[in-house]
C-alpha cells in the first residue's frame, strides 16, 4: 500500500509552478537537450526543459533519441550533476590589485539563489554526501553553505532508469525518499501522462498550496508505486556497498590494479563526472605587471600526477596507484571519512569512461 | 629597475606560435612596458644585441645551420623557452622521420643538390638545454603570458599537464568519443586549448602533445578494437606532435608491416 500523500497535476500545474519561482527570483537549473546530451543549464522558459526523450547508455557509450512518450522525466542522468552548481568547476575565489606596499583584495562572486529541477534520487543522495563533505566538520565552505541554504530542490524519481544505473544496489533509488523540498513523479498513464507532487519542506507546502491541485487518489498512488518498483526491478547491475568496503581492504595487493591499470587512461572523466568527487586545486594567475592577482578554485582529480605531487614526487605516479586510490576512496574509506559509501549508482563513470571501464565490474574481478 | 630583454627566434615553423604574441595585441603594450623587446623580426625591424634574458624558440632543427644556430642561441640566453609543438616536439614536419628525405627531395625539387637539409626534424630540447616547454599547435597566448609573468614575477607558471578531458568537462561539452563514437586523443593529450575541437563535435588532435602519464597503448588499442582502422589510429599520432616521445611509439605500433 502507498503510505504516502501526494498531489496531482498534469503538467500545467508543473508550468504554474515555474512561473510562480520566476516571480521570486530564482534561477532555474534543470535538464536541457544540448549538443546530444542531457545537459544542466538555466531554464528560461518551461519549455527549455528536455521533453521527449529517452537515453541509451553502456560503457563509454551514450545517446539520446526522441520517443513518442512526451514525459519530462524519460530518461536517466546525463554527464552533468548538479555538483556543477553547488560546487563549481572554477570558482574565483579573490583578486588583489596593488603593489606589496598597498593591495586590496576582493572576494569572488556570491552563489545565485538557485531552484533544481527534476533531481534524480541519486543526484539528491549526492548533494547530501556534499553536504557532509562541505559543512560538517571543523571547515565549512562558506560559497557551499550559502548557495545550500537558498536553494529549493525539485526532485524526480525514475521511470526509465539506464543499463548503467545502479542506485538499487547503493539504496539511493529510484525514488526520491527525503531532502527535497518537492517530489515529482511522472506517470504515463492511459490518458495521457500525470504528475504526482510530494513535499518534502515547509517551503514546498507553501509553493504546492498557491497551486491548489488535488489530492492523488489511491490508485495514482499505487501506480506510482508500481512504476517505481518497475524501475527498480529493471537495474541488472548490482554489489552490495559494505561489503565491497570489505572486500576492498582484504584486497589492496589484488592484480586487478594492473589489469584496470593498463586499460585507465587517468583522463579523470569519471572523477569529473562523479556527482560525490569534490576534489579541487587552487592556481593563482597574476598579470605581466604582477599588480593584479587571482586565485582560483578548480575541480581536480586524483588521476592527475600533480594531484599527489608534494616535494620530491608524485606520492600516486602510476594509473593502477590512481585507480586504486579512486576506487578504495570512493568504495571503502569513504566510510571512515563521511559514514557512507561514496558511491550513489549514478553509473555515470562507467558510461563516460572513454575506455568503458565499469566499477561494478571491477568489484567482481576483485573478489575473485 | 632594468627592464628584462627578449627575443624570439624562428626555426622551422609556421609562423603561428609568433603570431599568437602578436595576437596578444591589448596585452602587447603591458608587456612591452615590462620587458624590452629586444629581437623579434616577425614584428620589428629594430635589433638589439644579446645577451638576452629571455629567449621564446619557434620551430624545430631540420638543417645543419639550425643545429649550429641553436647553440648560439642558447650560450646568448639566460632563460630559454621553446614555444609550440614544432619547438617541444618537432612539428608536423617530424613526419619526415620516418621517411627516407632524400627520396622526397629528389621528387619534389627540380635540382636537388640545392637542399641542405638533415634526416629529422627534432625539437629544440634534443639540441639544448631548455628551461621551460610551452605546448600547442599554436600555443594558447593566455599560457604565454602566465609564463612570461611566472618568470618575471618568480612564481610557478599555472600551465597543468592533466588531460584535455578535465578542461573538456570543466567547460561542459558532452564528450564526443562517448556520443558520438569520435576517435579522440583527448584521454592522453594535454590541456591547453580549452577542448576547442570536441566543443565543435571533432575529436581531440593532440595539438599539446601527450599529457603527464600519457596510455597511448590502451587508447589506441580500444579505438582499434571498437571505433576505427589501424591506418587511422596511425594518422591520429603522425599528427603536429608525430615526433613526441610517446605519440611516435604508439604510431610505430599500426604501420603497415
Ligand atoms: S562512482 Fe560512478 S556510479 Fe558511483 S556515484 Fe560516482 S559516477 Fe556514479
Ligand atoms: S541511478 Fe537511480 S536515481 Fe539515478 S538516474 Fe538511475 S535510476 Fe535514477
Ligand atoms: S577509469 Fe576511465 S574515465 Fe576514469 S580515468 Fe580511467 S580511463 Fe579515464
Ligand atoms: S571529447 Fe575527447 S577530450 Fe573531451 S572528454 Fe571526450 S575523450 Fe576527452
Amino acid at each position: 500500500m502507498a503510505k504516502h500523500h501526494a498531489f496531482r497535476t498534469d503538467i500545467k500545474g508543473l508550468i504554474s509552478l515555474f512561473s510562480q519561482l520566476s516571480g521570486q527570483g530564482y534561477s532555474q537549473i534543470g535538464p536541457l537537450v544540448r549538443d546530444g546530451a542531457i545537459m544542466l543549464g538555466e531554464i528560461q522558459s518551461f519549455d527549455d526543459l528536455a521533453q521527449g526523450y529517452t537515453d541509451e547508455q553502456a560503457q563509454g557509450h551514450y545517446r539520446i533519441k526522441p520517443i513518442p512518450n512526451k514525459g519530462l522525466f524519460q530518461y536517466a542522468v546525463g554527464p552533468q550533476s548538479f555538483k556543477q552548481y553547488l560546487h563549481p568547476p572554477r570558482r574565483k575565489l579573490w583578486s588583489t590589485n596593488g603593489t606589496n606596499q598597498n593591495f586590496t583584495v576582493e572576494t569572488g562572486d556570491k552563489p545565485q539563489k538557485m531552484v533544481f529541477w527534476g533531481v534524480r534520487s541519486c543526484d539528491l543522495e549526492a548533494i547530501k554526501i556534499l553536504d557532509r563533505v562541505f559543512l560538517e566538520g571543523a571547515f565549512v565552505n562558506k560559497w557551499y553553505q550559502q548557495a545550500r541554504e537558498q536553494l529549493l530542490i525539485i526532485a524526480a524519481s525514475c521511470p526509465l532508469p539506464s543499463a548503467n544505473c545502479f542506485c538499487t544496489s547503493t539504496h539511493t533509488g529510484p525514488k526520491p525518499e527525503s531532502g527535497f523540498d518537492l517530489g515529482v513523479h511522472e506517470i504515463s498513464g492511459n490518458n495521457g501522462i500525470y504528475y504526482l507532487i510530494e513535499t518534502g519542506s515547509q517551503k514546498g507546502e507553501k509553493l504546492i498550496k498557491k497551486l491548489q491541485l488535488q489530492w492523488a487518489s489511491a490508485e495514482e498512488l499505487e501506480s506510482m508505486e508500481r512504476m517505481i518498483e518497475k524501475a527498480a526491478s529493471s537495474m541488472k547491475k548490482r554489489f552490495e556497498p559494505t561489503e565491497a568496503a570489505e572486500l576492498l581492504k582484504k584486497t589492496l595487493e589484488h592484480k586487478y590494479w594492473d589489469e584496470v591499470g593498463n586499460r585507465c587512461l587517468s583522463c579523470a572523466n569519471c572523477t569529473m563526472v562523479c556527482p560525490t568527487c569534490f576534489c579541487t586545486s587552487t592556481e593563482d594567475i597574476t598579470d605581466i605587471t604582477g599588480e593584479h592577482s587571482e586565485r582560483w578554485l578548480r575541480w581536480d582529480s586524483c588521476f592527475n600526477g600533480d594531484f599527489s605531487y608534494i616535494q620530491g614526487g608524485k606520492v600516486r605516479g602510476s594509473t593502477p596507484a590512481r585507480y586504486r586510490q579512486w576506487m578504495t576512496h570512493k568504495l571503502s574509506y569513504w566510510y571512515h571519512q563521511f559514514g557512507t559509501s561514496g558511491c550513489v549508482g549514478c553509473g555515470r563513470c562507467v558510461t563516460w569512461c572513454p575506455v568503458g571501464i565499469d566499477i561494478t565490474e571491477g568489484l567482481e574481478e576483485l573478489a575473485r | 629597475m632594468n627592464k628584462k630583454k627578449l627575443a624570439v627566434w624562428k626555426f622551422a615553423s609556421c609562423d603561428g606560435c609568433q603570431l599568437s604574441i602578436l595576437d596578444c595585441e591589448d596585452e602587447l603594450l603591458t608587456l612591452a612596458a615590462q620587458i624590452e623587446i629586444a629581437y623579434f623580426p616577425e614584428a620589428t625591424k629594430t635589433i638589439i644585441e644579446g645577451p638576452y634574458d629571455i629567449s621564446l624558440v619557434e620551430g624545430s632543427v631540420t638543417t645543419p645551420h639550425d643545429a649550429i644556430q641553436i647553440l648560439e642561441i642558447r650560450k646568448n640566453s639566460k632563460f630559454l623557452i621553446s614555444i609550440g609543438a614544432c619547438a617541444t616536439s618537432g612539428g608536423i614536419q617530424a613526419l619526415r622521420n620516418y621517411v627516407k628525405v632524400s627520396e622526397y627531395i629528389k621528387a619534389v625539387y627540380a635540382s636537388p643538390e640545392y637542399i641542405d637539409t638533415l634526416e629529422t626534424s627534432t625539437a629544440i630540447a634534443d639540441h639544448v638545454k631548455v628551461d621551460y616547454e610551452l605546448r600547442g599547435c599554436p600555443i594558447n597566448k593566455y599560457q604565454l603570458l602566465e609564463v612570461l609573468s611566472s618568470y618575471l614575477h618568480g612564481k610557478k607558471p599555472t600551465v597543468p599537464d592533466h588531460s584535455v578531458c578535465l578542461e573538456c568537462k570543466l567547460n561542459g561539452n558532452p564528450c564526443v568519443a562517448v556520443t558520438r563514437d569520435l576517435p579522440c586523443l583527448g584521454p592522453v593529450t594535454q590541456a591547453g586549448c580549452g577542448a576547442l575541437c570536441p566543443h565543435y563535435y571533432r575529436g581531440c588532435f593532440g595539438c599539446y602533445g601527450p599529457k603527464e602519464n600519457p596510455n597511448t597503448e590502451a587508447l589506441a588499442s580500444y579505438l582499434s578494437q571498437n571505433l576505427v582502422d589501424d591506418h587511422t589510429i596511425l594518422g591520429l599520432f603522425r599528427n603536429f606532435n608525430a615526433g613526441s616521445p610517446a605519440f611516435s611509439k604508439e604510431s610505430k605500433n599500426y604501420e603497415k608491416q
